[in-house]
């Protein structure tokens, strides 16, 4: 799709590289080396065929192999998104439980209500916010999320923390709510009454019969956001100036480098489905009836 | 060993109120009860009255809205109210226990059922290898053979009846005074229902724990209690012994709701059944006088006006000021039917070696092997058989849902069908239409009545303007729908309502055919009669003929005209309606008559079925019912199949044991219908037992 876009979209690469005063000669030439002018199935396929083999192709701009910049600012966007999922699993999980265990009274009205009303922020509002507060007004934290060379492990997180907090606000309500209903229904259902009426604790209900039932379909949920996490990140990135993926396709796409663009793009979508993957897995592992679904 | 307080549960002027609307609206009124200890105590009554109500606040589990307004509820001497939340636990662990409907739903589907109980007797610590000693003993005591194995399954492994069981041990494990069987049976096949009917009443004997049984189905009641208490509108309206309350009942409810059960093998052609006529007053309804009296025809201007109490009638009670007249209740659908004698016709249906083979993990199912069956204008053929036996494959080929394997055929009214839907004409599809259990999925919740029946008429009978108004008028009379009923959606409708609306639906494109499949199993008693009247009526009226597919045998016969027994797939016993059912029958037909409960308690022995219907995949060689088969002959039953013979004309079964010999077996149990029946005499006239 993507590709197609590429190729589509109004705009000559090789002129685009040249410059407007470009000799049209140069730009044709130009065009054939980085063989733009052959058909279009032709460029897909040894596109894709490359591609397969670990070759990324060429970026345009930079007259270099793609794949250490994707290899990169991948490396780098995974960082970010370990800090949030790590930030916000756990806790929009919590948030969810609790507001399930307190149904309809304040606390949950808090919680539900204050995730949902950060969720529907986007994140450029809330980074500039928080960019503001901690950054400008408190000065807690930096504003920019590219740390010093040779930073060591905590001074990278300390730098991460303000970027991964608009993450955390969008996908706090989101994953609250889920583990919320998910809590609701399980506290609801038959055979939470079947735990309490054996007389078990109520501390013993919660653990062992309600929580790994209301919490499936919240992972996955989570494994889809994971794909956003990654590969959504444009403009956290843009904002924090932060080298990671989503930034890189930014530039790709201002500059009609359509080999990083591609690239990175392709990435994204397999590590959309890496996760999707690993979700569907841990769910499976999890829940009894798919595991054992077939050797009935 | 503390002493015991005299009654098992004693509730006194209990009200229960579920909020909503902002209201508290009144559930139960004033109920009074007493169970004894040991004794088995039956509540009954229609969905609604607060059956279940009265189970949840025993255990002080109503839902959310729902709050106790007012009475005393004492378990075994102790206060339910007071309890704070420590002793509450303490006397749910200890002292009452509960199993209810759907199984499947009341065991934690990701745990393992030995988990499940040990962590029973862990809260009497009672801890590992002890307890899961103590939990095997407790499945070997609900009769699970290989109790070791069913520890490491999950509950979605094992069978509704298997499930039911592990429940019930799960609620026996603490050795509870009082037990509560909140509709345990209900959903599950009339064989499964009889094997667990029977564990509960031989657990009875074995422990001292006192039952609470809470069911719609009065002949279960009848079978397991002493006692029973009928419940109305959240009223107490009748108690008394099991045998005095269903044989001379004293409150028009009761006789009423006794006279909706098709029963002593009532036949369409003998009789309309009789009906409750109105609705249940709504949760919080204002009443004044007697609960019963806008349904009641013997109600007079007192009952409207002046609530009755329980009058004591000798050790039994009755809420009816007319209490000796209770049985005078006049009826209220006639009776008498125009059963016009039918000419014998061509057959409307002639199905001839349907096959239907699925594919499952690598091995071949037969789903539905070698059926052959024809069906005449007007008659209904009953489908019969436990989950799993293929009736409804077997409607679904019918339907063209699913293909058939190549080699048999459907003929409709002489001209062969397409296996598939899409390849059948216009005229093929509608004269064959189905009406489904629970209408509340079938019909789309966000169109009207109106809508619904429209789309219908034009879909299937390819009417417009006028013409389509006439017959949308027409069908929606026939169905005993008003034009008030046009303008709502579904969910603004009761089960009943909506299932005419389903019926209606089925009948616009005036079908040859309509497969019912279990039409009435999701809905009471009162709404059944009025159902199955209705399908009746319609079939007098349009010649149209039923697939009728149900478990409850006594509905079966109340409709059918010819009864095929399926098992695994196949037919076992196929024949008139009256042959089958009054034998000499296949052993399975046997079986399964036996399973059903009667009313009656004149039980005679029942046949018992071990184990569980096989796998479809890994059929029995020889006979398949050979594995389960009481009357099993010997080797020949392992290595050969028997082949469907015809044992008198239009009655055949699949089963070596020769007719004549059949006959001899069976004739014990045979004689004693005829005798019971006469024996039971006139005062209990149309309470004979159901099949």
């Amino acid at each position: 799709m993507v590709f197609l876009g590429g190729q589509v979209l109004p705009g000559n690469v090789g002129r685009a590289i040249l410059g407007p005063f470009a000799d049209q000669r140069a730009v044709d030439t130009l065009n054939h080396t980085l063989g733009v002018d052959r058909p279009l199935l032709t460029q897909y396929a040894s596109w894709i065929w490359n591609f397969l083999q670990g070759d990324m192709g060429t970026s345009y701009i930079f007259r270099s192999p793609v794949a250490p910049f994707v290899i990169d600012a991948l490396g780098n966007s995974m960082k970010l998104a370990a800090v949030a999922f790590v930030l916000v699993v756990p806790i929009g999980i919590l948030g969810g439980v609790i507001a399930a265990l307190n149904l309809n009274r304040p606390l949950d009205r808090i919680i539900s209500l204050g995730g949902l009303s950060v969720t529907v922020l986007p994140e450029f509002v809330t980074g500039i916010i928080l960019i503001l507060i901690f950054g400008v007004w408190l000065r807690w934290l930096p504003i920019s999320a590219a740390w010093p060379r040779d930073a060591g492990f905590f001074t990278q997180l300390y730098y991460l923390i303000l970027p991964s907090l608009p993450l955390f606000l969008v996908l706090f309500g989101y994953i609250a709510r889920m583990a919320r209903s998910g809590m609701i229904e399980a506290l609801d259902s038959d055979y939470t009454r079947t735990a309490v009426l054996k007389g078990l604790p109520w501390r013993t209900v919660i653990w062992r019969h309600v929580l790994r039932n209301a919490l499936l379909p919240t992972i996955t949920v989570i494994a889809t956001q994971t794909g956003y996490l990654i590969g959504g990140l444009v403009v956290i990135e843009t904002l924090f100036r932060y080298q990671g993926i989503g930034s890189l396709i930014f530039t790709a796409a201002r500059g009609k480098d359509f080999p990083i663009l591609e690239a990175g793009i392709l990435t994204i979508g397999i590590v959309y489905a890496v996760a999707t993957l690993a979700a569907d897995f841990l769910y499976s592992v999890l829940n009894p009836r798919i595991r054992l679904g077939t050797d009935q | 060993m503390t002493e015991k307080a005299a009654n098992a549960l004693e509730l006194s002027d209990l009200s229960v109120a579920y909020r909503v609307g902002g209201r508290n609206r009144a559930v139960l009124r004033n109920l009074n009860l007493a169970i004894g200890q040991g004794e088995a105590y039956g509540l009954v009554g229609e969905s609604g009255c607060g059956k279940s109500t009265v189970a949840l606040s025993v255990v002080r589990y109503l839902p959310r809205n729902g709050s106790i307004t007012g009475g005393a509820i004492s378990l075994d001497g102790q206060d339910v109210m007071k309890l704070d939340g420590e002793a509450l636990r303490r006397a749910r662990a200890e002292s009452v226990s509960m199993v209810y409907q759907d199984p499947g739903k009341a065991l934690n589907p990701s745990l393992r059922i030995g988990r499940q109980l040990t962590e029973i007797f862990e809260l009497g610590g009672v801890m590992g290898e002890a307890a899961a000693e103590r939990a095997i003993a407790m499945l070997n005591r609900v009769r699970i053979s290989d109790p070791s194995s069913v520890m490491q399954r999950y509950p979605h492994q094992l069978s509704g009846g298997m499930q039911q069981r592990v429940a019930i041990a799960m609620a026996l494990a603490n050795d509870p005074t009082m037990l509560i069987l909140d509709e345990p049976t209900t959903g599950l096949d009339a064989t499964v229902e009889a094997e667990v009917l029977d564990l509960i009443a031989l657990l009875r004997q074995e422990l001292s724990a006192s039952i609470l049984f809470i069911s719609h189905n009065l002949a279960v009641v009848s079978k397991m209690c002493d006692r029973v208490g009928v419940l109305y509108a959240g009223m107490l309206v009748e108690e008394g012994s099991t045998q005095d309350v269903f044989n001379d009942p004293r409150h028009p409810y009761t006789v009423a709701l006794l006279r909706c059960l098709p029963r002593g093998g009532q036949r369409k052609d003998q009789g309309r059944l009789d009906t409750i006529p109105g609705f249940l007053p709504g949760i919080g309804a204002d009443i004044k006088g007697c609960a019963f009296a806008d349904r009641c025809a013997l109600a007079t201007d007192r009952c409207r006006s002046e609530l009755p109490p329980l009058y004591d009638l000798g050790g039994r009670l009755s809420r009816c000021h007319y209490h000796e007249q209770a049985q005078a209740l006049p009826r209220a659908t006639p009776s008498d039917v125009a059963a016009a004698p039918k000419a014998k016709s061509e057959p409307v249906l002639h199905v001839e070696g349907l096959n239907k083979t699925y594919a499952s993990h690598g091995h071949a199912l037969r789903a539905v092997k070698d059926v052959s069956v024809s069906l005449r204008p007007g008659e209904t053929l009953g489908l019969v058989g436990e989950s799993g036996s293929g009736k409804t494959t077997f409607a679904r080929l019918l339907l063209g849902l699913v293909p058939p394997d190549d080699g048999g055929s459907i003929r409709l009214e002489g001209k062969a069908l397409a296996p598939r839907l899409e390849s059948r004409t216009d005229d093929q599809i509608k004269a064959m239409q189905i009406v489904f259990q629970n209408p509340d999925s079938a019909l789309n919740r966000s169109h009207s009545i109106r809508h619904l029946i429209s789309r219908a008429l034009k879909r299937l009978a390819g009417l417009r303007g006028a013409a389509l108004q006439a017959r949308l008028d027409e069908l929606v009379r026939s169905v005993r729908l008003t034009d008030r009923h046009l303008a709502v959606k579904p969910r603004q409708l009761s089960g009943g309502l909506k299932q005419r609306v389903a019926i209606a639906r089925a009948f616009a494109g005036e079908p040859r055919i309509v497969v019912c499949d279990e039409p009435t199993s999701a809905l009471d008693v009162s709404v059944q009669a009025a159902i199955l009247n209705l399908l009746a009526d319609l079939q007098s009226k349009e010649d149209v003929s039923y697939i009728f597919i149900s478990h409850d045998l006594g509905v079966v016969r109340y409709l059918s005209d010819q009864i095929a027994v399926l098992y695994l797939g196949r037919i076992m016993e196929l024949g008139p309606s009256e042959a089958v059912f009054s034998g000499p029958h296949h052993p399975y037909t046997e079986a399964l008559l036996s399973a059903v409960p009667k009313l009656d308690q004149t039980e005679t022995a029942r046949i018992r079925l071990d184990g569980e219907i096989p796998s479809a995949t890994h059929p029995p060689p020889g006979c398949v019912f050979q594995t389960r088969c009481p009357r099993k002959i010997g080797a020949i039953c392992e290595t050969q199949e028997p082949p469907l013979a015809e044992a008198e004309p239009g009655h055949s079964i699949r089963c070596h044991i020769p007719y004549a010999e059949l006959a001899r077996l069976q004739k014990p149990a045979m004689q004693a219908e005829p005798a019971r029946r006469s024996a039971k005499g006139d005062r209990s006239a149309g309470l004979n037992p159901p099949c």
